[in-house]
Order: C-alpha cells, then structure tokens, then sequence
C-alpha cells in the first residue's frame, strides 16, 4: 500500500516539477487548451478564428492583488480586443484550498465585475501546470504566428498594483501596442509581488 | 544598530510617510531596495532567515505566528529574522498596523516600499516569480543559501534553521 502511495506522490510531483521547469518564456510556443467559461461553454483559443493574439491572464476570485488590477484588466480588454487581442482570464486556484475561487464563484464575480471577456475554470490546474503559471495576476502575451500560439511576454501587468494611476510603467500595454504596430517589445518578461496559486493538497 | 535605528526614523519623517505611525507595541521600519540589498549582502558569519509577507495573503498570515515563536528560540546574534511586508502602502495604517496588533505580533517588521516589484525581485533569488509566502535563508560568510517560495509550518522552518546554522 505505502508503495502505491510513493508511487502516486511521484505520479502527482513530477508532472509539477516538470511544469516548473518548463515554464514558458518568450519566445517558446504555448499550446491550445479547452476550458469551459462562466457561461458554461467550452472555449479553445482556436476558435477565435480573427484574432491576432491573447492576453492570457491566470486570474482569481479572492487574490487582492488580482483585485487590485479587477478594473484595469476590463479595459486592457476593452482596449485591445477589438484591437485583436482580447482577454483570455483562468481561474487554476482550487477550491479546497480556496473556496472562494470555485466555479460558482466566479459566475459571481464575472457578473458583477461586468466582465466582458472570457473568464474559463482550470479545474484540473493543467492549463497552469502546462504554462507554468505560478502566481495570480500572472500575464502570458500570445501572438498567432504562423499558425501556431507564439508567447510574446509573461509577468506583470504594470509596475505599480497599490495605485493604477501612478503605474509609470505598462508593462503589458506597452507589449501590444508593439505587437500591433510591428516593433520589438522592450521588455518580455517582468515580475511581480502576487498571490501564490492555490495548488491542489496532495 | 542605534544609528541603523534613528536612520530609519529619520527616513519615515522625512518620507512622510505618515509622520509617526501607530506603532506601540510593533516596530515597523519602512525599506527600499537599497535596503533589501544590504540585508541581501550582509557579510558577517551569522544566519539570516528572510519572509516575504503580506497581511492580505493568507498563507503568509499563517505562517507569521511561526516566525514569531521561532524567533524567540534563537540566540539574536546567531539567527535574525527579517520579517519584509508587501502590504500596499495604502492599507500600512489601516490593515498592516491592526493586523500585527490583533495577532500580537511583537518582531520588528520591514515594510518594502518600493512596490515597483520588477526591479528588485531577482535579487532575492533569480528563480523567484514573486508569490508569497517566500522565505531565504542565508548565511554568506559560510555560503549557505536556500530559498523556499512556499508556506512553511513550523517543523520545516525550525528544522531548515538548525540544518543551515
């Protein structure tokens, strides 16, 4: 039995580790995934068949840093989905550990944050596993280059999560708005104080 | 350290970051990057264990009560602890304060208020994307170094003290 056990803890580690190691970075090729939204849809990002790219943001109900970017991350939206990049928002938290992140939750929060864009449930967590994704807000910059899901930036939203108006550097914006108009992004990885995700208890 | 002292005071005034803040009880120095480094660089052959906290993260909160006790076990010029909150400078009155006052947290606590996180949060350990909790112990006379971007529970954090001194 105790056997069985090593070899399930084993099973569940390595796949973790693995995804550490390979967490994605600019330049790298991020796969497709199926999640289902709050609407209860299943959404794949090959179904946005005009987009030019995604701001693929691994997101929370409960994390007040993801709280404090709530209203900015709606009009990073609104300015850039009709641009060719909407919002692609996951919630990876699971909810054992963090009740307030479970679906129901974020059907909740969706609604009364008015968002308009895609918030999608990684109740598995490997969308997270897969990306590497180790934080809420954690930023992932896909651009669709010859055919495939190019990762253009990873890290933060801006510099400044207390106070969005003396944010004096907008790290994502600043990434698409290169993208758009063709020029080399500056920065393609940044950092940022956040949430840890909320891992599933082995 | 007196002077360290009076300098941090001085700062906070100068700073005016609220003048004097609600402090009775808790000893609250306020850092910036410059600061960090030092603690970062410090030389002496003297174990250092430092938490990345913050009153909103809920892991960090508890975990707290487990620095605070294995402070208090450690003779001070072995082991010091540095207990670093990211608490966002506009709820440093009105949460962080509260907070270490209700749990009746008596170590001193850094808050870093440099928030432009980018810039320094490499130098505490490349491998780190900034979650917290996150704990580094280090000792670089003896170059020991182990970085723990995760909640600890009490065994861990007392037996990864005794292990690095």
């Amino acid at each position: 039995m105790k056997k069985y056990l090593w070899l399930l803890l084993i099973g569940i580690l390595l796949p973790m580790t693995a995804g550490a190691q390979s967490a994605y970075k600019a330049g790298d090729i991020a796969s497709d995934f199926k999640l289902k939204n709050v609407k209860g849809e299943l959404v794949s990002l090959a179904q946005f068949t005009d987009a030019k790219g995604f701001i693929v943001v691994f997101w929370c109900n409960t994390c007040p840093v993801v709280k404090k970017y709530d209203e900015r991350l709606v009009k990073l939206n609104e300015e850039f989905a009709g641009k060719g990049f909407p919002v692609i928002a996951i919630n990876s938290n699971d909810k054992g550990v963090s009740p307030g992140d479970s679906y129901e939750e974020m059907q909740k929060k969706a609604a009364e944050k008015k968002y308009a864009f895609q918030y999608l449930y990684d109740e598995s967590q490997d969308v997270a596993r897969k990306f590497g994704a180790t934080n809420t807000p954690h930023v992932y910059l896909l651009s669709k280059t010859d055919g495939k899901l190019k990762v253009e930036y990873v890290g933060a939203i801006d510099n400044n999560a207390d106070n969005a108006a003396a944010a004096d550097k907008h790290y994502l914006a600043d990434a698409v708005n290169s993208l758009i108009s063709g020029k080399p992004i500056a920065m393609a990885g940044t950092k940022a104080i956040g949430c840890s995700l909320k891992w599933k208890k082995v | 350290m007196k002077t360290r002292y009076l300098l941090f005071f001085l700062f906070v005034f100068v700073a005016g970051l609220g003048g004097s803040p609600a402090v009775s009880g808790q000893k609250i120095e306020y850092i910036k990057t410059t600061d960090l480094e030092k603690i970062l660089k410090n030389k002496e052959d003297k174990l250092s264990v430092i938490n990345f906290w913050a009153s909103w993260c809920a892991p960090c909160v508890k975990e707290l009560p487990h620095f605070e006790k294995i402070s208090k076990e450690f003779d001070s010029d072995e082991v010091t602890f540095f207990l670093i909150s990211l608490d966002f400078p506009s709820e440093i009155e009105g949460k962080l304060i509260p907070f270490l006052k209700k749990n009746k947290i008596t170590h001193e606590v850094a808050v870093m208020t440099d928030t432009d996180y980018n810039l320094w949060i490499d130098t505490v350990d490349p491998g780190w994307q900034g979650n917290i909790p996150a704990t580094l112990v280090i000792n670089n006379a003896k170059k020991i170094r182990s970085f723990h971007p995760e909640e600890l529970d009490e065994k861990q954090l007392r037996e990864l003290i005794n292990k690095s001194l």
